[in-house]
Formats: C-alpha cells, structure tokens, sequence
C-alpha cells in the first residue's frame, strides 16, 4: 500500500519531469520557432525575475483581487435569490425555464452590453465578473432546495415554521454540498472573465500583461503569465476543495 | 398533457412580461437611447440581420471554429483518455500533468494563440481544443474505469485481444458516456469561440456583438445577444434529444444495470 503511494508520487514526478524534456527537446531542436516557444529555462528565468524584482506581483494580486471580489459578490447575490427562487415551488415553475435558457449563454456574450451600459472600465469588469459567475452558484442553489427531503419539509410544515426559518434550518443546510459545487465551477468562471476583461480593458492584471508581452513578442514573459495564471487557477480550485472536505466533514 | 401545458405556460410568463415591461417602457420614455433597445426594435433588427445575411455569416464564422477546435480537442482528449484509462502507468504517470495543466484557463491562451497564429480560424480553433481537449480526457477516463469488471473478466475468458477488447467491449461501455462528454463540450466549444472573438479575433458572432456595440447600435447587439441564446439552447436541445435517443435501451447514465 505504502509501496504504491510512493510509486504514485515518484511517476507523478517523472511525469513532469517528461513534460519538461519534451519542452527542452522541443525548443532546442526548434521544432516550434522560438518567438513563440521559448525553452523551459528562458521562461522560468522570466517567472523567476518577475517575481524577484516585483513587475509580476501587483499584476498577479489584481487578478487575483478582482476574481475573488467579484466571486464573493455573486455568491452572495446567488444564494440569496437562489434561496427565494428555490423555497418556493411556485418561484420555481416561472423562474427556472428562463434560467435553464440563460444558462447556456457565454458569459462574455454580456460583456458588448456591459461596456454599452457601465464604459470600458474596472466597473465593467466587475460587473462581467460578477454576472458571469451567479449562475452556477445560483442553479446550484435552487437545485439544493429543489431536493430537500420531502419528510423534512412535511415537518417543517407541522411545526409551522415560517418561510424564513425553513430557508435558513433546513434548506440552505440542505443545498450545502449543491451550493459548494456551485461556487467551485463559479470561482473558475471569475478568473475566465477577470482575464478577458483585462484583455479588453487593459486594467492592471496578468491577463493585461499577458497581452502586452504577446504584442512586444516578448514569448518568455508571455508563458510565465500563462504559468502565474495556471498556478492560480490550481491554486484557488485545492483551497475550495479542502474548504468542501472541512465543511462536509459532516455528511461523512 | 394540461399539466404539461400549465407548466409551459408559467415558463413563458416571466420572459414575456419582461418584454412587455421594457417595450411599455420605452413607449412611455421615447428617447433614443444608445446603450438599450425596445424588444420591438430588437426584433426589425434581427430581421434585418438575418435578410441581408450578416447573421449567418458570422454564425457560420464562429460555428466553424467552434467545430474544428471540437474535432481537435475530441480526437486528442479521447485518444489520451483511452491511453490514461486502460495503462495503468500512463494513468500514475499522466497524473500530476494533468493536474498541472487542466487549470490553465483558456482564455490565457489567447494572446499566445494570437502572438502564435495571427488573426483568424487558426486562432480560434487553437484555443477551443485547448479547451474541450480536457473534459474529452477526464470524462473518457471516467467512463473507462466505471466499466463493470465481470465485462473485462469475460472478454479475458474469451481470448480477445487488447484491440478487440476496446472494440468490442469497452468501446460500447463508454458509449453512453462519451456521448455525454461530447454535449457538454459542444456547449463549451461555442462559449469559448465566442469569448476568443469578443477578446481579440475579429469574426463570427463576437465580433457582431462588440462592432454593434460600438457603432451605439443597441437593438443589433441585442439582436446578436438573444440569437446567441437561441443558438446554444437549440444544440443542446437537439444533442439531448438525441442521446436520449440513442441510449434509450440503456440506463440514463451508463452504468451498469444490476441493483
């Protein structure tokens, strides 16, 4: 059992490790030219400078500070109507098909409308952000309070519990792992549109960055953006998914 | 039947009613606004739109990147799922990079898609594989290992070879469930062939959205808007109709039947 943890850490790591050879074999042999593939090394040197002398930082913390704000934002905001849609089976047989029809709509489909109303600023992104990551949270939580046990509303009804009682005892505890689900694929949402904000809008961000460096066909700093992106991605997806752990510890 | 009506009904009302809000309103406020339109003028306008043929022109644009970046990222994602899926060390092996990889958003990719390809499809279709490459790969793999054991256990007994086996019998197996990645993906590839045209590429429907935005032509970005809506809902529609179809023998989600 020990044996084979191991062995999966040690082929993880020579998994990388052949990604990494195939990336240096790549662009040594310059089988892709090197303005658009610089090596391992250039783009790590790259990363590592930016880091160092600090350029990358503030870009990374905007990014990251813009996806995380308008992520807090719209869960708010889905919970709360998700909570009022979802309580109410009445709420739910107007309500859900014009949501199901939405849902599929590309979020950045919003973003001409956006710039039409708000400008082409900070605003615009936040308010993209903001209305592009509502709707996994919000289907998730009308989801949620759609499958409540149907024992536990027949209770609430015989100890008359009032429609705000039964939201906050016995449905949103319910819709937690729903909710929690939601909220993951809604985090990922945000930094996708928090990058393609900043493309448009050239606020301070990686995506911004990532943009100029492909503009000055500067490659390496162009993947090191790419990486910092990746790693934030990877990143924020580990957290919520210990947070998810943490707080179903529960159910289990 | 009624019921089914009834519960139609009530679906329609609220889109409706909205409508009917925004054009009472603009009725009663006539000024001509450059940010928002009445439905009525939404409406000429996507006409106009679809006569004069801009509208399928760029829908046609944005579906062909769609589908070639599809293709791609369907043959690729498949191809490692099944390597990943049936050899235990690529699978060990594979772990970590896909880790690694899969969180890298899409959108990311886009300056180095244009740094790499320029203006155009290539663009395009380069960053929707990158996209449906990685719900191809985790979804194949999945319906892999989900593959009843006594169904490998009995092509072992009857002396089939590793290509007959994926063949004949785990091919089949993860039918169901491909079919369902491939939806999925569709959905996501025309998201993301959208989104590449509104952040940079300029053709296809994201293009009609941001130039009708910025020629202050309300009722044609709307237009594009709902049409993009009716587009994305439709080929769901039609992909789920015809799954049901297709696995109508089967359980709804592949798996094995025995309680």
């Amino acid at each position: 059992m020990i044996r084979s943890r191991t062995l999966d850490i040690l082929l993880g790591i020579a998994g990388i490790l052949i990604l990494l050879g195939l990336w240096q074999l790549v662009t040594s042999y310059e089988l892709i030219s090197r303005a658009f593939l610089p090596g391992p090394a250039a783009t790590f040197r790259s990363l590592e400078r930016g880091i160092v002398e600090g350029a990358l930082l503030p870009q990374t913390w905007a990014t990251i500070e813009r996806m995380l704000q308008g992520w807090l934002l719209a869960s708010v905001v889905a919970i709360a109507i998700g909570s009022l849609i979802g309580v109410s089976s009445t709420a739910r047989a107007y309500l859900q098909p014009t949501l199901e029809f939405l849902r599929p709509l590309p979020a950045s489909a919003i973003i001409p409308v956006a710039i039409a109303v708000v400008g082409l600023s900070w605003k615009m992104v936040l308010f993209v952000v903001v209305f592009g990551s509502v709707w996994p949270t919000l289907l998730a939580t009308v989801h949620g309070f759609a499958h409540v046990e149907p024992r536990l509303v027949e209770v609430s009804r015989l100890l008359q519990m009032s429609r705000l009682a039964f939201i906050f005892k016995i449905g949103l505890p319910n819709a937690v792992p729903d909710i929690l689900a939601g909220m993951r694929l809604s985090l990922t949402v945000a930094l996708i549109l928090a990058v393609v904000g900043e493309l448009l809008t050239g606020e301070l961000g990686l995506g911004t960055a990532v943009l100029h460096a492909s503009r000055q066909y500067r490659a390496d700093d162009l993947y090191a953006g790419i990486i910092l992106l990746g790693v934030i991605g990877l990143v924020s997806n580990y957290g919520l998914a210990l947070a998810d752990k943490r707080i179903l510890a529960w159910k289990s | 039947m009624t019921a089914a009506l009834a519960k139609s009904w009530r679906g329609w009302l609220f889109p409706v009613a909205v409508l009917a809000a925004a054009e009472l309103w603009f009725a009663f406020n006539p000024i001509l606004s450059d940010t928002l339109a009445p439905p009525s003028k939404i409406a000429r306008d996507g006409i106009a739109m679809l006569f004069d043929g801009s509208l399928l022109k760029a829908t046609g644009q944005t579906l062909v990147s769609a589908a070639a970046g599809l293709l791609i990222g369907m043959v690729s994602g498949t191809a490692a799922g099944f390597a990943i899926g049936l050899i235990r060390t690529a699978e060990r092996t594979a772990a970590w990079v896909v880790e690694l990889l899969r969180p890298i958003p899409s959108v990311a990719l886009i300056p180095l898609a244009l740094l790499t390809f320029g203006y155009g499809y290539r663009m395009e279709y380069s960053v929707v594989s990158w996209a449906t490459f990685w719900p191809f790969l985790i979804l194949t793999h999945n319906a892999l290992r989900q593959i009843d054991v006594r169904l490998i256990e009995v092509s072992r007994l009857m002396g089939f070879g590793p290509l007959k086996r994926i063949w004949k019998i785990m091919l089949p197996a993860a039918a169901p469930r491909l079919f369902t990645a491939l939806r999925l993906s569709v959905g996501l590839a025309l998201v993301v062939a959208v989104t590449v045209e509104i952040a940079a590429n300029p053709q296809g429907l994201g293009l009609g959205l941001m130039r009708s935005q910025e020629e202050l032509q309300p009722g044609r970005m709307l237009a594009y808007l709902i049409w993009l809506g009716v587009l994305g809902w439709a080929i769901n529609y039609f992909l789920l109709l015809f799954e049901t179809r297709l696995f109508a023998h089967r359980t709804p989600h592949g798996g094995s039947t025995t309680p």
